[in-house]
């Protein structure tokens, strides 16, 4: 159902939505808690909130502009039809943007566990916001604190400016912690790079600890909002060292240090710093001289 | 007589454009989806705003909510009074001579509108048991909740003229929301 602030209500059956013109993207999905701290031993604990699949469904702007936007129509609150009917208010700018309502993952209908029989996608943003189980769409003129929002205040304009939309993100997934390199000589790097801005335009990897940066190989199409994979070759020379990759969107955001995020911020820089808002600070993996990997900023 | 016709024409062409694009709706597309009665949206729109002009009729007071906080077993998880279980806490430690941004993240004083905690209760509570509250059960237990918490009185009623009327410790010092753009950085100058 779509009610609110528009000019005629209507509810859609599953029939009706999938008569109407659909899309199918690329997108990643994260959590806002996908967040790298000292005790993560592999990429798996340090980034495994995030997956990217295909999803089919209609845009919601179509939906919206069938319903008719009444003047004045600002934000939007999806809700979900689960138990707790969880809820969030996004800006109607971002519905009319690229939100669509997804019925199908990877060609096939989704599954319970992603929201069948209908979510919302809201392409980059925090992966709460991707509303399981979409029952209800209701436009409104203000943030309507419900449910999901009050956690979403914050006392700094700066941190709710890094809330919602996923930063500039990548990471190195060979090798990355617990794994072993057999010994010296020839690796490709292979890793994951994505943003809530577009498309990765370029990712860098430095295999000497930030001292230099060299441009990464795209493999692939990068679609906006989408896991992009990179790589880069290298010869290791059996000397302990680290590798990083930071990338770079369609916008020009770049993918920031943890040093040059406290610099922003004028905290001092220890394991215990956290980075407010959305963490997509670059992940130093060091690799001993015996070939073992670990993460840097343990 | 030509020209004043003429003219007459003009006028109205001009009013009837401008009520074409400024009064009427856009017009349906695809004419697919069905209206539903106001009654079924009253049933669907759980969503209770900063105004609280969705709010059901009833009323409670923190007396009857402390009943009910115990008759529903809501202690089991968030703990006697709020305090001390598996759930989130729901009584902040620090009282209300402290900051707000200092008590925690405990929405019964984070939120700025009383109506959120009324919402949350609503849809969201007894775990397993979601939507069986009656609305006099919510606006007692919403009582309840910010009387521990030193918002509202013990003796203050809450229905729906009251409620959206609290005065909630955060005030409006919590920051604005960014204007989302598509294709536009978060933060400018971030991080360098």
């Amino acid at each position: 159902m779509i009610h609110g602030m528009v000019d005629r209500p209507l509810t859609f059956t599953m029939e009706d939505l999938k008569r109407l013109p659909s899309i199918t993207r690329v997108h990643f999905m994260e959590c806002a808690g996908n967040r790298s701290s000292p005790k993560a031993k592999t990429v798996q604990e340090s980034h495994g909130m995030t997956s990217c699949a295909e999803w089919t469904g209609v845009p919601l702007s179509l939906l919206l502009k069938e319903c008719g936007l009444k003047g004045g129509a600002s934000w939007f609150v999806a809700e979900g039809a689960e138990e707790v009917k969880g809820a969030s208010s996004m800006p109607i700018a971002k519905a009319m943007d690229d939100c669509f309502v997804a019925y199908a993952m990877n060609g096939e209908a989704l599954r319970p566990q992603q929201g069948f029989p209908l979510r919302l996608m809201a392409p980059g943003f925090e992966g709460i916001f991707h509303t399981k189980y979409l029952r209800r769409i209701k436009v409104v003129d203000r943030y309507y604190m419900n449910y999901n929002d009050y956690g979403h205040l914050r006392e700094d304009p700066k941190t709710t400016a890094l809330s919602y939309q996923i930063g500039p993100k990548s990471v190195i997934t060979f090798p990355s912690g617990g794994q072993q390199l057999p010994g010296r000589g020839f690796y490709e790097i292979s890793g994951l790079a994505w943003s809530g801005g577009g498309a990765i335009k370029k990712v860098e990897v430095s295999t000497d600890g930030g001292k230099r940066w060299n441009t990464a190989e795209i493999k692939g199409t990068a679609h906006r909002m989408a896991h992009t994979r990179f790589g880069y070759q290298w010869q290791w020379d059996g000397q302990e060292t680290e590798l990083l990759s930071r990338c770079t969107d369609e916008v020009g955001q770049v993918q920031p240090s943890r040093a040059q995020v406290a610099k922003f911020w004028n905290k001092p820089l220890d394991p215990s710093f956290s980075v407010p808002g959305l963490d997509n600070t670059i992940q130093p993996w060091r690799i001993a001289s015996d070939g073992s990997v670990h993460n840097g900023n343990a | 007589m030509g020209a004043c016709t003429m003219g007459t024409l003009r006028v109205f062409a001009f009013v009837w454009l401008l009520g074409a694009s400024a009064f009427a709706q856009s017009p349906p597309i695809y004419g697919i989806g069905r209206t539903p009665s106001a009654e079924e949206i009253r049933a669907w729109d759980i969503s209770i705003g900063p105004t609280g002009e969705e709010l059901p009729p009833g009323r409670g007071t923190a007396k009857e909510g402390a009943k009910i906080y115990t008759q529903k077993g809501c202690g089991g998880c968030h703990g006697r009074g709020g305090i001390g279980g598996s759930a989130p806490v729901l009584k902040a430690k620090a009282g209300p001579d402290v900051d707000v941004w200092q008590r925690g993240r405990i929405l019964p004083v984070r939120s700025p509108y009383a109506t959120t905690v009324w919402d949350y209760i609503n849809r969201a509570m007894p775990l397993d048991a979601e939507g069986t509250l009656t609305a006099d059960e919510v606006y007692a237990l919403t009582a309840y909740l910010l009387y521990i918490n030193a918002v509202i009185p013990e003796d203050e009623v809450l229905d729906a003229r009251s409620l959206p009327k609290v005065k909630m410790p955060i005030g409006d010092r919590f920051a604005d929301l960014p204007e989302w753009k598509p294709r536009t950085p978060r933060l400018k100058g971030y991080p360098y």
